[in-house]
């Protein structure tokens, strides 16, 4: 990593702080992932895009910045990339992974909260991520209790808009999301002083449908047997995608791909048991579970979560003439995003029953960070349907600490050791 | 040949030793601070009674199931229970709950084979440990605390957390209470633990005890009680992991 520490102390950082961040990333990183055997060449990239995660990406944000561009955080895939980008924004995802920010973020939040949360309040309150301090305003939504509240905090730090997501899925709802979605784009357009113009959002929708459609072709291929990548560095690009510049990330995906296509042509059955993780998020850089199931010789072949599937399946229609068909075709993909906020929340049971075919899984992990009720009360649901089709089942309850590692290794031995 | 099973638990270490027709040897030590220091130990001692170690197919398990350099293979001790309460039962159909020193599990076993397990959370509530520390602060051992258990009343320590429970049965003991109701109290609230993992689970067949406790006839007697259901076990019930880890040793070529 180059010498970032001017541009870091221009945008407010703690340098000290951040410095024992940066300390710990490599290590972690070259021993969960460089030391991974056969890996795709074009991994590469997410490599070095991991590796400048907080130096060269932070750069081209100032230059945008610099040239007039402001830069909105988000914290959630309900938030439509698309406003953002129309207005000639720049959206990064703020969402925290590491376990460092955990303790400034107890100082403001109680502790028995979800750490995705504690995290990136965390991060903000400690002045050590680029990102936060880059944002110009951030972008939250009611999709749980604790997002909702802390966005009142960091309302001390940053300006913060805020969309009011239905928890139910009818008709009405389905309207009070485009509600949202013209309140949001009449917020960008004050900020930014660009007009959303149709034509400019239905570019910026077929751009995120060409995002959506890269990673839906990456996942796509997870499901040959053996997967020709590992559940690994599946995650890392789906992580990438949060923060990256989005043309390069499709074309960096879309020749990870072309790599991948021609691994599957000769395949190497491995015989490894193949798992489905669903649940909750896994934001950069917590590898946590996929490293202990990887470690032990299974291979992760798809997520359903929010750095998963719900990232990209459906795509939003560029059908129509004016701002409000392109807004009701932005409301009917997003509602149609499955997330345990929602009840009843039935979709997402039909899709982990339709993954568990599709990617032809021989067990289901359940991934709860901690204090994440709504998803945590889900599980008896989803064990159910599972049970029902005989689809064997482990709940892992966890957070971004290294504690647990061992109870969650003998847990995840003996599922593989069971199924 | 021998087919050595290594049950290396956070409290205590156990050791089974089958030849081809039969269970040959049992026997357990404490743990102490190093799994390391332990298997040497257990592997001298497997000496003196004669067995080739380096003819021997070996199995570790437990928790410092990677400690033990000789070992052949590991196996979860989750898997173990299940093979070994399978030996010492005969039958098709059984739910284990292990008390560990540090974890408690329920097992469901079918046919010799683990189908679900539940084990309780990051926390030693619940647990083997749990009892000792009580029992400690109550100033007698494990054995004499469920024999004064029988004769209390039923009180409830409430507080979900070894830690916090410590400081109220101080508090019971501060406030005069007997210590024949605190000792029941103490043994409601593992027992409460162990219903709720139950629960969660699903009760399938007999219910079959194995680790440490196997041997605590009164708390057998309150936990059959408290679940409406007899709860079997036996002397070698202590000793299922390490048994289940000398069967899967037969299976290494």
């Amino acid at each position: 990593m180059g010498d970032y520490r001017d541009m870091w102390k221009n945008l407010g950082m703690d340098l000290e702080k951040h410095d024992v961040l940066c300390e710990a990333l490599p290590q972690a990183f070259g021993d969960i992932y460089l030391s991974q055997e056969n890996r795709p060449d074009a991994m590469n990239y997410f490599n070095y895009a991991l590796a400048e995660v907080h130096g060269a990406r932070i750069q081209e944000i100032q230059e945008e910045k610099n040239n007039g561009k402001k830069v909105i955080g988000t914290f959630c895939v309900f938030v439509p990339d698309e406003v953002i980008l129309a207005a000639g924004a720049v959206g990064v995802g703020l969402c925290s992974g590491s376990q460092f920010w955990i303790a400034d973020g107890e100082k403001v939040l109680p502790r028995n909260l979800c750490p995705l949360v504690k995290a990136f309040v965390g991060a903000k309150v400690s002045r050590t991520c680029p990102y936060f301090q880059s944002c110009d305003m951030i972008v939250g939504e009611t999709t749980c209790d604790g997002k909702k509240k802390a966005y009142e905090i960091m309302e001390e730090y940053v300006p913060v808009h805020i969309m009011e997501l239905p928890q139910m899925k009818r008709e009405k709802n389905y309207e009070e999301w485009q509600d949202e979605i013209k309140l949001f784009i009449k917020k960008m357009e004050e900020l930014t002083g660009n007009k959303i113009t149709v034509e400019r959002l239905r570019e910026t929708i077929d751009l995120c449908n060409r995002k959506r459609r890269a990673l839906k072709r990456l996942y796509d291929l997870r499901k040959n047997i053996p997967s020709p990548i590992s559940g690994l560095d599946a995650l890392l690009v789906s992580q990438i995608a949060f923060m990256d510049d989005i043309e390069r990330f499709i074309e960096k995906t879309n020749e990870l791909c072309d790599e991948l296509e021609d691994r599957v042509k000769t395949p190497n059955a491995n015989g490894m048991k193949r798992i489905m993780i669903t649940g909750t998020p896994m934001a950069v850089p917590n590898w946590k579970l996929h490293s202990i199931i990887e470690g032990l010789g299974a291979e992760v072949v798809v997520e359903e979560t929010c750095t998963g599937t719900r990232y990209f399946e459906n795509e939003v229609s560029s059908e129509g003439d004016t701002i409000d068909d392109l807004v009701r075709n932005l409301a009917d993909r997003y509602m149609n995003i499955n997330c345990a906020c929602f009840t009843p929340n039935r979709g997402r049971i039909d899709d982990i029953l339709r993954y568990a075919e599709e990617y032809d899984v021989d067990g289901v992990i359940y991934y709860n960070l901690s204090f994440c009720h709504t998803y945590a009360i889900e599980y008896g649901k989803v064990e159910k349907a599972l049970k029902e089709k005989n689809i064997p089942l482990l709940n892992i309850e966890t957070d971004y600490s290294e504690e647990d590692a061992g109870q969650i290794k003998t847990r995840v031995e003996a599922f593989l050791e069971m199924i | 040949m021998h087919y050595i099973g290594i049950d290396i638990g956070s409290t205590a270490s156990k050791v089974s030793v089958l030849d081809d027709e039969e269970l040959k040897l049992n026997f357990v030590m404490p743990t102490g601070w190093s799994s390391v220091e332990t298997s040497n130990i257990i592997r001298k001692r497997l000496e003196k009674e004669g067995i080739d170690i380096e003819k021997a197919r070996i199995v570790a398990t437990g928790y410092g199931r990677v400690s033990v350099p000789y070992a052949h293979k590991t196996v979860t001790e989750i898997t173990c229970h299940g093979k070994g309460a399978y030996f010492l039962t005969g039958s098709h159909m059984t739910t284990v709950i292990d008390i560990g020193g540090q974890d408690t599990k329920v097992i469901t076993v079918e046919e010799g084979k683990v189908t679900s397990f539940i084990m309780n959370d990051k926390c030693a509530a619940g647990t083997g440990r749990f009892l000792e520390l009580m029992a400690n602060t109550l100033g007698v051992s494990l054995n004499d605390m469920c024999q004064m258990a029988l004769k209390g009343r039923d009180i409830s320590i409430t507080s979900m957390c070894t830690v916090f429970a410590e400081s109220e049965v101080i508090s019971l003991i501060g406030r005069g209470a007997k210590r024949e109701d605190i000792a029941r109290g103490v043994l409601n609230s593992i027992i409460g633990r162990i219903k709720t993992l139950l629960n969660k689970q699903g009760i399938k067949g007999e219910i079959y005890l194995t680790g440490g406790l196997c041997e605590l006839d009164p708390f057998i007697e309150l936990l059959s009680k408290s679940l409406n259901q007899r709860v079997s076990t036996s002397s070698l019930a202590r000793y299922a992991g390490s048994i289940g880890g000398a069967l899967m040793a037969r299976n290494i070529v």
